[in-house]
């Protein structure tokens, strides 16, 4: 195994109880330090690859070998904030300290730490009800903070929210990255996003879960919002693109497209 | 109705700033001010006067239908027999009631640790519930004679029957309650190890808040009805009986007038219960409910 690797997924199924097949022979290998985006359409596979590797429900097959990190030292941030709609800001980000049993007063430095990097300073006492979608979301961000992980698992977190703050916590989850140099994980079914955050995006096919393409963003840190009007950004989308809808079969009926597509793939592999 | 009651809870929790005698003005005149209370209030008035007048044009004869003045007049004047027996009814319900929300919080617990549990003995819970109280009444107020001989006897078996009826609300929506916390947030609850008790106590309880309020609400109305109705089966005299054995005797001896009065403290109580713990819950979830928090629009 490679020594800079955080984990590793080695020949991963997983079968639901209903039959579908989530997963079919899945290798993945992400290096510590790595923004990896899982990228593909619904049913992929990619939040189960998420849920598999927090140890969230059982693989039907295959292991996961942890390197230099441990899933003990890793976050997870979803799809919905999914804040106690009873408990405070502050409430809300001290609970995965509260649950390891360390008390209050230990803990209040870290809260305090995790909430001012989301820069919600100021909102300690405000209840989620009173924040709007974004600020939820990084008040969640600001809870998978707070145990300062080593790993960051990222299930879609910002598939709900309008485009501006889409963008704008876009930038500073980046800017965040490269201050603590975690290990992301960021599933996302949009192609600017994937691009604009990672140096790797990996592509993934429904029925069964698969992976079909691993693109490598070689583009120098830190990205600023100029990136995403650069010719190579737009390359990459379009690379990536190509891969989708190959997976997907919707260019079977144009065999000169689909010749393309096959060739972009030929070219990563 | 819920209007109202939670304009009184948000009323209880204005700023402090202001004085006390405006905060006391506050607190009192601006709710019963307020359209909730005066449309509701007027209509009541409207038809009282219909009933006095109607009563007085008819010649009704207060056997049969006695006016509301008539029963205002009763109301008074039997004040010293009718509210101690209201008290009593009231002690019976308000026991009943405790034994009911403790006993279904327990059980509802119990359910959510175990789904082997709650399978093999919700299916009783509803049983008891289906059973029509009126008809086992008789048969607990024997079976307690036999245990608890003595003065207590009576109540004992009337809490038993008032907590019969109250217990399943609570039993049920609490159940819900616990099983209804965000599948996210269970999610991480797992994902940072947390103890069966901390999910508990940290996420199931406060997710059940809500569901377990309701259930209170509709449990205390529920537990005065179960008292009144198995007073009217024990239907027993002696030192200490209740506002229901008023009203039977009160019909048996055909002082209708006296009658309503029982009935119209019976009505007031079951009132004022609901309108306790329905500020009680609106206190309870202010800060975070959707039930509970005014917003403008």
């Amino acid at each position: 195994m490679n020594p800079s690797s955080a984990f590793q997924l080695s020949d991963v199924s997983k079968v639901y109880t209903n039959g579908t097949v989530a997963l079919k022979n899945l290798d993945l290998t992400v290096n510590e330090g790595q923004f990896v985006s899982l990228l593909g359409p619904s049913g992929c596979g990619k939040s189960t690859v998420l849920r598999m590797v927090a140890g969230l429900g059982k693989m039907s097959a295959g292991t996961i070998y942890w390197g230099g990190s441990s899933q003990r030292r890793l976050a997870y941030v979803f799809q919905e904030a999914a804040l106690m709609p009873w408990a405070t800001v502050q409430e809300n980000v001290r609970l995965p300290l509260k649950l390891a049993g360390m008390s209050k007063a230990a803990a209040d430095t870290a809260v305090a730490e995790a909430i001012a990097l989301v820069e919600l300073t100021g909102f300690e006492h405000s209840y989620p009800r009173e924040l709007s979608g974004g600020m939820k979301m990084r008040v969640s961000i600001a809870r998978a903070l707070v145990t300062k992980p080593e790993v960051l698992l990222m299930d879609e977190p910002f598939g709900a929210l309008d485009e501006m703050t889409r963008s704008r916590l876009n930038s500073d989850l980046l800017h965040l990255w490269q201050q603590k140099q975690w290990t992301v994980v960021f599933v996302t079914h949009n192609i600017y996003e994937a691009v604009y955050l990672s140096n790797r995006v990996v592509v993934m096919a429904a029925r069964p879960g698969r992976v079909v393409a691993d693109v490598a963003i070689a583009a120098p840190y830190p990205r600023t919002e100029e990136f995403r009007t650069t010719p190579l950004f737009n390359n990459y989308c379009r690379e990536i693109s190509g891969c989708l809808a190959h997976a997907s079969g919707q260019l079977l009926l144009r065999p000169d497209a689909e010749a393309k597509a096959g060739d972009v793939i030929n070219q990563i592999a | 109705m819920t209007n109202l009651f939670s304009d009184l809870a948000n009323s209880a929790n204005l700023e402090k700033s202001i004085s006390p005698s405006s905060a006391w003005r506050q607190l009192w005149l601006r709710p019963l001010l307020s359209p909730d209370v005066l449309a509701p209030g007027a209509v009541g008035l409207l038809l009282l006067l219909f009933w006095e007048i109607g009563v007085r044009v008819t010649n009704m004869p207060p056997y049969l239908l006695p006016g509301p003045l008539l029963v205002f007049q009763t109301l008074v004047s039997e004040w010293g027999t009718l509210f101690p027996s209201m008290l009593i009814t009231l002690k019976i319900t308000l026991v009943a009631f405790i034994a009911a929300v403790v006993s279904g919080l327990l059980i509802s617990i119990l359910f959510t640790q175990s789904k082997w549990i709650e399978r093999s003995f919700f299916p009783y819970a509803v049983i008891l519930q289906t059973t029509p109280i009126v008809a086992i009444a008789p048969l607990i107020i024997l079976w307690v004679r036999q245990a608890v001989p003595g003065e207590s006897s009576t109540f004992v078996s009337l809490v038993i029957c008032a907590w019969l009826v109250a217990f399943f609300p609570i039993l049920s929506n609490t159940t819900l309650g616990l099983n209804s916390a965000d599948h996210n947030l269970i999610n991480l609850f797992q994902l940072y190890r947390a103890s069966r008790w901390q999910t508990l106590r940290y996420l199931r309880l406060p997710s059940a808040m809500p569901y377990f309020l309701g259930g209170l609400r509709i449990s205390g109305g529920l537990a005065l009805i179960g008292a009144v109705v198995a007073e009217f089966v024990a239907g027993t005299g002696g030192t200490s009986s209740g506002i229901a054995y008023q009203i039977l005797m009160s019909s048996f001896n055909l002082q209708i007038p006296r009658m309503f009065a029982a009935l119209l403290m019976t009505t007031a109580l079951g009132v004022a219960i609901f309108v306790a713990l329905t500020v009680f819950s609106d206190l309870m979830l202010r800060n975070w409910h959707e039930s509970a928090v005014k917003r403008e629009n």
